[in-house]
């Protein structure tokens, strides 16, 4: 008898949709002999890897969870009062389960289909009502980054609405976070702008006359709440605008920045309801006055109307953005923090203006009864007005002895370097857990204080007038309503019914490659041990994280072929730019700064160009051939031509058309032969793992989206991960972190507020792969070559599939040309996308990168049963096309043209239609087992973007009818 | 077809100019084709009276659902005047692109450029070339 040793489960038969039996079958449509023939007709020979990767053998799902404990044990959550906007927060179990845990809720793609993102368009309505609330400012957009990168990003929009006179300096206040003003340090240098740090008391020497703007923190890093007025009219006497980096919970008690003059304001959420996770993910907010509308970066959920006048949600002025503007953009972001950002609208949903009035007066009671105590015990509090945050200066005690008997306690206070402790307070401390801090303070001969005997005998705490917020916020009737966790869990339920996600169907998105976030990779995200850590704990609590990044970092750097690795990026927008001042900062270190140019092929994701002209390099665009493919020879020219300023080249491969280019090595030479670095776009690694190396053929650099290729789910926008891995030459360059010890000898500056950014979803990414194991990952590649390959094959009898490679083969998705449909029937690529919805699917990537055509990427996710029912669907609606064509479905009223179809207009009295309710509502057999309905028509783009509305419309204006529904 | 008015001149970038009554002067707008390629117009972003251009210096952008354009200044000149109604109403330049829809009023530098622009013979040629491709 053979006995197993371990227990039944192993993962890659879960994790890759066509079991055994189906790979046959599949390769007989594909016309290949076997999974080995396909690869070897797909990706080309000269940079195959011609060996197994160095990765350990899988592991099981069970075997995966025990060793997710092991780390979490070897992790030690202190108790953090360390504040540096980030904080303890209670997570409500109603959001923990129903949002954050839940695939409904964290597996969908951007809302870029609105019709089928109502439910998460809704929710970030809401994120986007409270900052705007909170803040008093009139507009506000659906999350950035982090606080740093977000501060960042109103420098820019600042700098870009500057006018003339050409000013270039920003002021910093000395009292904003260290790892905002290093972010913002680094942002600012490849444009050429100054940052110039002042204190408060003396602006006027700091001539801001030659500023274009200022950032100030409110309350400050050491916890001061200072009146803004006086400043805000100074600076803005001076021709320079404001910027507020302000706490979102002490706005619950504090005058708002949009009430003592700030244009901008920009925060972290996490507080609220999100855990701190090491470092992330959480979302920042960015909200502004009306003069910056066309000028906020990200995304702005926006209320329009659908095809029946009815309200409905969209993502507003898209043009706005990246994929658009390119070159022209003022910012890179693309991925956001979507999922954390609709967790921390709902926490205000959830406890309403009274409930997160009363956290915020709890924690101010708490830090005042802390301040008295400390006092009390003989110690000084620096700071006369302040919201959670006190600066201490010790007596009796160096400040170093008091840290010390913080730790001993399972504490961590910060320290300031000057003498002096920082204790940030929040809603999770308790009256005992002010005991112990009287207790790290208490001096032998001192009193033992109880916190509620303090308490007991000092007046309430009061604001002077200027200082106390007397407008009221959070009126609207979504956080009023849902108080009881019944009526809170039908609100998130009935929301996430209005979302197509995974666990409705596949999501053939191409470029994004939504594959299955596996249960099991989920579940450690959530323990405590990992999510109650905060960014800037001391390293030797976080030993679990460390040797995490350490598995994580080495499989990465095996799998690209590149030897060292940084962790940082927050996401692949951020990855490229980091990538890229880790290239311009080798040029400068060899004396060459002056390598400024940037080559691009015309085919590549527009955040590529928007990374490169914000890390100060300049564009030149490379055209692509009839076959989708880099123009070897316009390369070469165009190499030779700026060859005393190559910096760089940014490269997607396999490339955007989803093909794998046998010129490739050619490419990357001819780069370095004229003294520039390859930065590879690694959207597209999902075809390689296993298969061949980025590093093996010539990439100097490559980001990773771990929320592709790595399994960390989309979250509907965000978060996602963009870790770099590197060349040894540019390994010393990995960017740094002012405030914990990471990255290369002569780090750039950080590019996250966070040293190892998103640090907690790192362990889907780790669990994936040691779940997988060193064959997995190369079987779940193959399968997603031959999912792919599978689908263009039977596809190509009905459409043109655009672009393949020398042998015939496509990589890992591929494009289907939709022009010629449109030719005599009016058909576009929008009608079938939302066409696609009555049949219960989510559209594939529309016009990217060729307009007027579709991009499928099934990935090795999805099963043979799953593809065939997309390729049925699609044939389904060629037919219907067809049928235009022909003229027995009427040109205009066609169920292409009205798709898609709602409940409520198959179910109404008439229907006047020139096709029946049938072959509207139930296209396809699958429809009958299970139907998905769109819960609005086509929404109107258009009327939303002239009639901008950012807030969560008064209630009355959806009752008062679609014409008024949006008017502002 | 789009409509392409015989009296009006045209750049190759889609922009028409319309001789005005005042000697040297010129409306500037984007023609129906052009409109008909952006798809619904949401917002025009055009420069302040006074400012100058050189011939085909960008001098604003127009913004549709989905994409954005540049607009050129078909000869050097300088703004005299720009239709405040668009802020408005951006889809004036759908819905009436030749007369509501016009965008900036331009004193030519040089009068006689006007004469170098491409006629509604010239235009239509071009247009039909890119429909072809």
């Amino acid at each position: 008898m053979r006995l197993e040793m371990e227990p039944f489960g192993e993962f890659a038969g879960r994790h890759i949709g066509p079991g055994p039996s189906d790979i046959e079958p599949m390769l007989e449509v594909v016309g290949a002999k076997s999974l080995g023939d396909l690869v070897a007709e797909t990706v080309p020979e000269p940079i195959r890897l011609r060996r197994d990767l160095d990765l350990p053998e899988a592991v099981t799902e069970r075997r995966l969870l025990d060793r997710a404990a092991d780390l979490a044990r070897l992790n030690r959550p202190f108790r953090s009062y360390l504040g540096l906007g980030y904080h303890g927060t209670l997570t409500p179990g109603v959001i923990l389960r129903n949002i954050l845990e839940n695939p409904g809720w964290y597996t969908q793609y951007t809302p870029y289909q609105a019709e089928i993102s109502q439910g998460r368009l809704e929710a970030l309505l809401n994120f986007q009502t409270m900052v705007i609330d909170l803040t008093g400012l009139p507009i506000a957009n659906a999350s950035l980054l982090d606080e740093g990168t977000a501060a960042a990003e109103a420098m820019l929009m600042l700098w870009g609405s500057r006018g003339g006179g050409g000013r270039n300096v920003f002021l910093v206040s000395e009292a904003c976070h260290p790892q905002t003003v290093a972010v913002v340090r680094g942002r600012a240098r490849p444009l050429g702008i100054q940052v110039r740090l002042f204190q408060h008391g003396d602006i006027a020497a700091h001539d801001p006359d030659d500023a274009f703007g200022a950032l100030l923190q409110y309350p400050t890093t050491e916890g001061a709440v200072l009146d803004y007025r006086g400043l805000c009219d100074t600076l803005h006497e001076h021709g320079a605008g404001v910027v507020v980096a302000a706490d979102l919970l002490a706005l619950a008690l504090l005058v708002p920045p949009g009430e003592f003059g700030a244009d901008i304001a920009v925060g972290n959420s996490q507080r609220f309801g999100v855990p701190m996770g090491y470092g992330g993910p959480h979302a920042a907010y960015l909200a502004a006055t009306d003069a910056f509308r066309r000028k906020l970066p990200g995304r702005i959920i926006g209320v329009s109307v659908d095809a029946d006048g009815n309200p409905a949600l969209r993502m507003a002025l898209q043009t706005r953005e990246q994929h658009i503007r390119r070159e022209k953009a003022t910012s890179n972001i693309c991925t956001a923090q979507v999922l954390l950002a609709i967790m921390a609208g709902m926490y205000a949903v959830y406890h309403g203006p009274e409930g997160i009035r009363a956290i915020a007066t709890r924690v101010r009671k708490l830090t005042w009864t802390l301040a008295r105590g400390l006092d009390q015990l003989g110690h000084m509090i620096v700071h006369e007005q302040f919201f959670d945050t006190l600066q201490v200066i010790p007596s009796g005690f160096t400040s170093a002895d008091i840290l010390a008997r913080a730790r001993e306690r399972g504490i961590n206070l910060r320290d300031f370097e000057d003498g002096t402790v920082g204790i940030a307070l929040d809603e999770t401390v308790r009256g005992d857990d002010l005991e112990d801090l009287f207790a790290v303070f208490r001096r032998d001969d001192g009193p033992e204080l109880g916190a509620g005997e303090v308490a007991a005998h000092i007046p309430e705490p009061v604001y002077p007038m200027e200082l106390a917020r007397t407008s009221s916020y959070l009126e609207h009737p979504v956080f009023n309503r849902y108080h009881s966790e019944t009526e809170m869990l039908r609100y998130i339920h009935r929301l996430e019914t209005r979302d197509l996600s995974l666990n409705t169907s596949m999501i053939p998105l191409g470029s994004c490659t939504m594959k299955l976030n596996a249960t099991s990779e989920m579940i450690p995200v959530t323990w405590p041990e990992f999510g109650s850590l905060h960014p800037f704990a001391p390293v030797d609590q976080a030993e679990g994280y460390g040797r995490l990044f350490d598995d994580l970092e080495g499989w990465l750097c095996e799998m690209s072929g590149l030897p060292a690795c940084s962790l940082q990026p927050n996401s692949g927008a951020q990855g490229e730019y980091a990538g890229l001042l880790v290239i311009a900062a080798r040029h400068e270190d060899r004396g060459e700064g002056h390598r400024d140019v940037c080559l691009i092929p015309s085919s590549a994701h527009g955040t590529n160009p928007a990374s490169a002209v914000m890390a100060g390099m300049r564009v030149v665009v490379v055209r692509c051939d009839e076959n989708g493919n880099i123009d070897v020879e316009d390369l070469r020219a165009k190499a030779e031509k700026h060859a005393d300023r190559l910096a760089a080249t940014m490269i997607t491969y396999p490339s955007t058309h989803g093909v794998f280019e046998s010129a490739i090595r050619e490419v990357t030479d001819i780069v370095h032969q004229h003294g520039g670095l390859v930065y590879l776009d690694g959207a597209n690694l999902n075809a390689q793992v296993g298969l061949c190396r980025p590093g093996d053929y010539g990439a100097d650099v490559i980001h990773i989206n771990l929320h592709k290729t790595f399994a960390i789910p989309h979250g509907g926008g965000g978060p996602g991960m963009g870790p770099i891995c590197v060349t040894d030459e540019l390994a010393p360059y990995l960017p740094g972190h002012p405030l914990v010890d990471v990255g290369g000898d002569a780090a750039i500056p950080p590019v996250s507020a966070a040293p190892w950014g998103s640090a907690s979803i790192l362990l889907i990414s780790w669990a994936y792969i040691a779940m997988l194991g060193r064959d997995g990952v190369r079987a779940a590649t193959e399968a997603a070559v031959l999912n792919a390959n599978y689908m263009a094959s039977l596809l190509s009898e009905d459409f043109d599939v655009l672009y393949r490679g020398e042998h015939g083969r496509v990589a890992h998705e591929f494009i289907l040309d939709l022009r010629p449909l449109r030719r005599g029937t009016g058909v576009t690529d929008e009608d079938v996308a939302k066409r696609l919805m009555d049949y219960g699917f989510h559209a594939p990537t529309m016009s990217f990168p060729v307009p007027g055509t579709i991009m499928i990427e099934p990935t090795e996710s999805e099963s043979k049963r799953e593809l065939d029912r997309l390729v049925h669907a699609l044939v389904s609606i060629r037919e219907e096309i067809r049928r235009i064509a022909e003229g027995t479905l009427d040109a205009r009223d066609n169920p292409l043209k009205n798709a898609p179809h709602t409940a409520e207009m198959v179910t109404a009295d008439t229907w006047d239609h020139a096709y029946t309710r049938r072959e509207a509502a139930w296209p396809a057999p699958s429809t009958r087992e299970w139907k998905f309905w769109p819960p609005v028509r086509r929404v109107n783009n258009a009327y939303g973007d002239r009639n901008l509305v950012c807030a969560c419309p008064p209630i009355e204006s959806y009752e008062a009818g679609p014409a008024d529904a949006a008017v502002e | 077809m789009s409509d392409i008015p015989e009296d009006l001149r045209y750049t190759p970038e889609h922009e028409y100019v319309r001789q005005t009554d005042v000697e040297g002067e010129v409306l500037i707008g984007i023609t129906d084709y052009a409109q008909g390629e952006l798809g619904d117009v949401v917002y025009v972003e055009l420069p302040a009276p006074g400012e100058e251009f050189a011939q085909m210096e960008a001098f604003g952008t127009v913004e549709a659902v989905k994409t954005v354009s540049e607009l050129f200044c078909p000869a050097a000149g300088a703004v005299v005047a720009v239709n405040d109604a668009l802020e408005a109403d951006p889809g004036l330049v759908n819905s009436d692109p030749y007369e509501e829809g016009w965008m900036i009023r331009l004193e030519l530098e040089a009068p006689e450029d006007f004469n170098h622009l491409l006629t509604a013979e010239q235009y239509a040629a071009l247009v039909a070339d890119a429909d072809e491709m």
